[in-house]
């Protein structure tokens, strides 16, 4: 996977988010306060019009940019969430101009631990890592498998969906529905169902 | 969804236009996203600096201003402002005395406040941070987001900013936003939900007949739903959680709050019961404030935010301010 690669993914992620901008909003008026859509459409709008700009050399500097980018543009919780996220896997490629399925796997873990330390969350908190973890888990064990690229991110895709599903019985801990107490039960998380839509384009770009 | 907008993507720079054109005493960075008082910063001065999602109007530029704040960073509705402006904040208002960030508590402000503070300190900066956290119908705990941050914010920027106007260190001026926060409570009941524009429709479905119970102030549901009733009784209802969260008595400041949608008429009817119940409880209402200052967009209801004084807080909060939204003294 090269910078080009990566450059689809987040091509994909500003239109799938632009896409389902409605119904990410919708699912966070129910529990939240109705900005998710909006917030993330921005954001990544903005990242994919930064790339275009600095046209980054690796995927490592292509990830940075983007990670920055949301941090400077989004707000929220879910700007600095997002960007730590993006930036830490950019971290974790380094300078490497293609990156396999096992590096990809250690970068999403970074994400992972950046996204915990920076939120306090953990899983079954009914945020965004219900979705990051068990994807950087199934991510891991297609490696260790020695599953195709394709497969792999099928799996991790697969898996960030259904993480975000099982966030519907759940009650909030942390971020703003954490407010409602159990009344937050019954509603999708609509962080982490936008962590699903955004490793499921990871899935689309691949298929280009 | 009716109103005066001219498209929704574009409503936090439109108001700044307007800010910027009504009030000669600020200077608004349209690009920045920054509302600094016109002639910051105050050399030896501490500088204070809040910001937050807009939609809370008057909350925060409209309390930029002599005695209060020296800048305010308002975000897309609902939503925190960046680091990028926050950063510009600081640096704008330091007078070589540091900066204090007043930081309402939620998760996205919280985090972006942070980032900025870091970043400002690299270059040079020494800043300091406030939390806001009052709001009694959030159940605190080590494993949540902790309580909200609402009223009491305009209580922490008023006496606060008083202090620092004195030439009060950093270090003393955030103890006295620290303590005016710890003597601080609120409770919000909403009547109606608010609408964002970006959303196109109300945040929640609620009868005539029903009413949401501690609500923040982003338009979300509150704790629990429950049916209409007297004013008499909501007020009870709501004050009866401030007391069993701290027990109100002795010389108290108390706002009455509209969330936008209310009418002045309403929010004095509350003031009159909630003055009642202090009493009642043995408390005086010794300072007080009536309107709208924390508001939810359009939404219909009420926030009633009590702070138990002390005799440095009341002068404080009786020195001379000067800003858009709150002013006397001067």
């Amino acid at each position: 996977m090269n910078t080009e690669f990566f450059a689809a993914w987040i091509d994909e992620i500003a239109a799938t988010v632009r896409a389902r901008r409605d119904h990410l909003t919708e699912l966070d008026a129910a529990i939240g306060d109705a900005d998710h859509g909006a917030n993330l459409d921005r954001g990544f709008t903005a990242a994919r019009e930064a790339l275009a700009g600095a046209s980054p050399p690796t995927p490592g500097a292509l990830l940075v940019l983007v990670g920055s980018t949301l941090i400077r543009k989004v707000g929220g919780a879910s700007g600095p969430l997002y960007g730590t996220a993006f930036r830490e896997m950019g971290k974790a490629f380094g300078e490497a101009a293609e990156v396999s399925p096992a590096e990809l796997s250690a970068a999403l873990d970074a994400a992972l631990s950046g996204v915990r330390r920076l939120g306090g969350a953990a899983e079954g908190d009914k945020t965004m890592v219900d979705a990051l973890a068990p994807a950087a888990r199934a991510l891991a064990q297609a490696v260790r498998d020695g599953l195709k690229a394709e497969e792999a991110l099928d799996a991790a895709a697969a898996a960030a969906g259904q993480g975000a599903e099982a966030t519907i019985p759940l009650q909030a801990r942390k971020g703003r529905a954490s407010y409602l107490g159990p009344r937050s039960i019954g509603h999708e998380d609509p962080g982490a169902a936008s962590t699903a839509l955004v490793l499921g384009a990871l899935k689309a770009a691949a298929s280009r | 969804m009716k109103k005066l907008i001219n498209d929704a993507d574009s409503i936090v720079t439109d108001a700044l236009r307007g800010i910027a054109a009504a009030h000669p005493s600020l200077r608004v960075d349209l690009a920045g996203r920054v509302v600094f008082r016109a002639d910051a910063p105050t050399p030896g001065k501490v500088g204070l600096v809040s910001g937050g999602g807009s939609g809370h109007e008057p909350l925060h530029a409209g309390f930029v201003g002599y005695g209060m704040l020296d800048a305010a960073c308002p975000g897309e509705v609902f939503t925190s402002p960046v680091p990028d402006q926050i950063i510009e904040a600081a640096k704008g208002v330091d007078g070589g005395a540091g900066v204090l960030q007043i930081v309402k508590n939620y998760t996205g402000d919280v985090l972006n406040f942070e980032m900025a503070a870091e970043l400002a300190g690299d270059e040079g900066v020494e800043v300091a941070t406030v939390l806001v956290d009052d709001d009694v119908a959030v159940r605190d705990s080590l494993f949540t987001a902790g309580r909200r941050g609402t009223g009491a914010t305009l209580f922490v920027e008023k006496i606060a900013g008083a202090l620092a106007e004195t030439g009060a260190p950093l270090a003393e001026v955030a103890r006295a936003a620290r303590e005016v926060n710890e003597r601080s409570r609120s409770f919000g009941v909403a009547l109606t939900p608010c609408t964002v524009p970006a959303a196109g429709k109300p945040t929640f479905e609620l009868s005539d007949a029903e009413i949401e119970l501690g609500v923040g102030i982003h338009g979300e549901p509150g704790r629990t739903r429950a049916p209409m009733r007297e004013a008499r009784e909501i007020v009870r209802t709501a004050m009866d959680a401030i007391h069993a969260d701290l027990p109100l008595s002795g010389e108290t400041l108390v706002m009455v709050n509209g969330m936008g949608g209310t009418p002045l008429i309403e929010l004095y009817i509350v003031f009159a019961e909630v003055e009642a119940y202090l009493r009642e409880k043995g408390a005086t209402a010794v300072r007080s404030l009536v309107g709208n200052y924390v508001t939810s967009l359009d939404m219909q209801g009420f926030s009633v935010t009590t702070c138990s004084l002390t005799g440095e807080l009341t002068r404080l909060w009786d020195a001379p301010v000067e800003t858009p939204a709150l002013r006397w003294g001067r």
